[in-house]
């Protein structure tokens, strides 16, 4: 058994689905006296529990609402939670959404350099990995135009470059294993492919059953906020195409 | 606290990097580029020179440098709190998707203002020298209001920060407080015309007044004042203290407002 890279304890998630939004200070002083303000509860998550050892590739099904990319995003780091907690060791690497730490203005190169600084490296370190990104994302003749130029391809395939560069110990990936053309797609998942053999962990969120069994070794089941399930791969798969096919 | 101090040093080049975007998207696609950091006060002082010198009749030769020393330190404080005040929305779009520690963009736009203000004091260095207000060892201490400055930018940043990210509203209720804050700063017209009235006390506690006018008696060679020094210090620290503690207390919220 390997170590234990992520533990998520009774995590939950409450968010304040305030029914109108007041944006100025006048019509929440007004609400405030009058006693107007009300929030509508909404749980997004609701005492999500396990672990992940290194190297496990973990896929999470659920319908549209079910709380999927919530969860990413508490492991991420970028929600907190409500109660419980996450433990995580080693270096993550969110693919939530491609490229959305880019700056539009700054060039493809200058990109690199900010987006490698927001995952925490060096510019030492990307230095020396600078040409790899390039190469990688094949956009060697655009890499010192404005983003703001770049078609919405472009901009995904120069963002997964960037971001399995550099060998992390844990990635998320959001339904972004459709990036690309037919032929960047290809090379993007033999490049997660080669990362899964050298046993990074991952977390998959995805609609498509078929892609879950080819990848994972494990799934889990939301629905609601709530985990239904969590186990081996198979039994889930089966569980949740009967799930379906059952409505 | 440690823990704190290790995220900052993984994090020191995303700080860096941020600095350097806003330096360089600043003047990006203008001709002149960073030159604009010196050209821009140095007509500005020309303007307010011929308005309040020459028009309202001021006959003192070195009344551009009079000007200058406050127009600096008013616009840094100025724009900076203006780009704090807006740094949490404007990078929305990663603070939706990855970890970064929040404090990061209040005190990245505070920096790269503190950096073209840096920058612009050579126009200082060159009118001084032009006019004939030579430098003296009083020049050297001018690194005290700076730094009470930069304090009291930060702090007045980060409270900012957090309020602009709940009520939109403050964006523009705090550039008429701006309007009110440079007029209150005595930076184009001499301060005894307050102080020898009713008013004087608008100036005797206008943190930013003291900031500049200790930094003048710097430029112009006078020892500074203790009290003002202390008061703005003061001021300054508490601002930081509040700053630090609201944005601590709130940032996890920032995400469901943005």
């Amino acid at each position: 058994m390997g170590k234990k890279v992520l533990k998520v304890e009774d995590v939950s998630i409450k968010f304040n689905l305030s029914s109108e939004k007041h944006d100025s200070i006048k019509e929440y002083l007004i609400k405030l006296i009058k006693r107007e303000i009300q929030y509508d509860e909404f749980w997004a998550l609701q005492d999500i529990n396990f672990t992940l050892e290194q190297g496990d590739r973990i896929g999470i099904l659920g319908l549209n609402g079910a709380g999927k990319s919530t969860l990413l995003k508490v492991i991420a780091g970028v929600y907190k939670p409500t109660t419980g907690r996450v433990k995580r060791s080693g270096v993550l690497a969110p693919l939530l959404e491609l490229g959305a730490g880019f700056d539009m203005q700054y060039t493809g190169r200058e990109n690199i350099y900010l987006y490698g600084a927001v995952l925490g490296y060096s510019k030492q370190f990307i230095d020396t990995k600078f040409d790899e990104i390039v190469e990688f994302s094949g956009l060697e003749k655009f890499i010192d135009v404005p983003l703001k130029n770049y078609s919405s391809g472009m901009k995904s395939r120069l963002g997964f470059s960037i971001v399995t560069i550099v060998e992390p110990e844990m990635l998320i990936l959001d339904e972004v294993l459709s990036v690309g053309d037919a032929k960047f797609r290809k090379k993007s998942e033999k490049k997660l492919m080669s990362m899964f053999d050298k046993g990074v962990t991952v977390l998959f969120v995805s609609h498509s059953l078929a892609q879950v069994r080819r990848l994972c070794n494990k799934a889990m089941i939301l629905d609601h906020g709530k985990m239904i399930a969590f186990g081996e791969m198979k039994e889930i798969t089966a569980m949740y195409e009967d799930m379906i096919n059952k409505d | 606290m440690k823990r704190q101090l290790q995220q900052f040093y993984k994090y020191r080049f995303l700080l860096n990097e941020l600095v350097k975007k806003g330096i360089r998207l600043k003047y990006r696609r203008s001709y002149l580029g960073i030159m604009w950091s010196l050209l821009e006060p140095l007509l500005e002082m020309v303007v307010l020179s011929i308005v309040f010198g020459t028009l309202f009749g001021n006959n003192d030769k070195t009344f551009p440098v009079y000007i200058l020393s406050a127009r600096l330190l008013y616009s840094l404080f100025s724009t900076a709190t203006k780009g704090a005040l807006r740094s949490v929305r404007s990078n929305a779009s990663m603070i939706k998707k990855v970890y970064v520690p929040k404090y990061l963009y209040p005190m990245s736009s505070v920096l790269f203002n503190f950096v073209i203000f840096l920058i612009s004091l050579i126009d200082l260095v060159g009118v001084m020298f032009v006019l004939g207000v030579y430098p003296t060892k009083y020049l050297l201490l001018s690194f005290i209001p700076l730094g009470i400055l930069l304090m009291l930018t930060y702090g007045a940043g980060m409270i900012l920060a957090t309020m602009g990210v709940f009520f939109r509203d403050m964006e523009y209720l705090w550039n008429v407080a701006l309007m009110l804050i440079m007029y209150t700063c005595a930076i184009f017209y001499k301060p005894e015309r307050l102080l020898d009235s009713g008013f004087w006390w608008i100036l005797k506690f206008n943190p930013l007044y003291g900031v500049i006018s200790q930094f003048r008696n710097c430029v112009y060679g006078q020892p500074l004042d203790m009290w003002t020094i202390c008061y703005s210090a003061i001021f300054s620290a508490v601002a930081l203290l509040v700053g630090l503690y609201v944005f601590k207390k709130k940032q996890d919220e920032f995400i469901l407002h943005i």
